[in-house]
């Protein structure tokens, strides 16, 4: 599986570990929220709400470097807005990744 | 050249706030996480510049720039290219950065956003002529009440009278379909049967001759229903 990094953080930051820290505080605190939010959808069989999370949530994904889960989220998001949920569990692997990842920074 | 981040996403809004302060004559002067705040401020103050999000529940960054009557240039700012052939049919928009952005990129684009000109009187939607304000002043009870018009979702013709419902309160008006009609931009609302107008936005879905927005269902005349279907981004 497709791990997190902070190549894109830190050349954004160009060495500024205060940013990098505060970026990061900022992505710790929004990530938990969105994903809740996206889960609530998702239960609650509001597909196109789920989607537009997924969309949201797909930035973060990104900036973390990870290309591959970025088009798993891509395609994800169109099967929300057809209703579909394939691909489900390929993004709830990805959100326990970064998960993971941002309890462990 | 003073600019302002609109992006519901805090990290976005972080990102760019950083992009920015290594660029030496941009100067960010606000962030805001809607487009509603944005149009507030922009009524009282003028900017250079905007990064704008396209994706933002409620009020998409195509709407904001639809209510603005001299858009400043827009450099916007999203996660999803599909946008793109939408995006330049706005003369004000100058540039489209797909999320993440980097320093290079985002350079690229204020250089493109510093040689840009354009007459601000051609950066609305080339198909439709917005009024560029956002309140609705009505008439009640003597008192002059406003409503913020991009909460309006439904209108209703009621023999003389009009009910308006908005996001958090309905009103009954003494006017007429045609007058408030004339009053909302084009770019936001319909008429979709002769006693309804709608905010399309605010659609939640369409079954045969019926819209269902919020929890009303609204019937579509078959009149209606062509122009109705135009402005459905449909797939």
């Amino acid at each position: 599986m497709e791990q997190p990094n902070l190549s894109y953080i830190n050349t954004l930051s160009g060495g500024n570990k205060e940013f990098e820290a505060q970026l990061l505080d900022v992505v710790k605190n929004e990530f938990p929220t969105e994903k809740e939010t996206y889960y609530k959808n998702l239960n609650n069989k509001n597909y196109k709400l789920a989607a537009e999370n997924v969309h949201k949530l797909k930035h973060k994904i990104s900036i973390l470097g990870l290309s591959k889960s970025y088009d798993i989220a891509i395609n994800y998001e169109n099967n929300l807005l057809d209703n579909n949920t394939d691909l489900k569990e390929e993004f709830d692997n990805i959100l326990t990744v970064i998960t993971n990842y941002l309890n462990k920074l | 050249m003073n600019c302002i981040i609109i992006d519901d996403e805090l990290t976005a809004r972080t990102i760019i706030n950083k992009l920015s302060s290594n660029v030496p004559d941009i100067n960010v002067v606000e962030e805001f996480p809607n487009a509603i705040q944005a149009i507030k401020y922009l009524n009282q103050n003028t900017v250079d510049l905007i990064f704008l999000d396209i994706h933002m529940p409620d009020f998409t960054g195509f709407d904001f720039i639809q209510t603005l009557k001299n858009p400043p240039k827009i450099i916007l700012t999203t996660s999803d290219a599909n946008f793109a052939i939408q995006a330049f049919e706005y003369d004000c928009i100058v540039d489209y950065l797909v999320k993440p952005i980097t320093q290079e990129r985002f350079n690229k684009a204020l250089d493109k956003a510093k040689s840009a000109t354009f007459t601000s009187k051609a950066t609305t939607n080339p198909t439709e002529e917005d009024s560029g304000v956002n309140d609705l002043y009505v008439n009640i009870d003597r008192r002059l009440i406003k409503i913020d018009i991009p909460s309006i979702y439904l209108v209703e013709a009621k023999g003389d009278y009009i009910h308006i419902k908005t996001e958090t309160k309905n009103y009954t008006v003494h006017s007429t379909l045609k007058k408030i009609h004339d009053k909302l931009p084009d770019s936001l609302f319909l008429k979709i049967h002769r006693s309804y107008i709608i905010n399309v936005d605010k659609i939640i879905d369409i079954e045969d001759n019926s819209v269902l927005i919020k929890k009303d269902v609204i019937p579509v005349s078959r009149s209606n229903r062509p122009e109705l279907m135009k402005r459905l981004n449909l797939l």
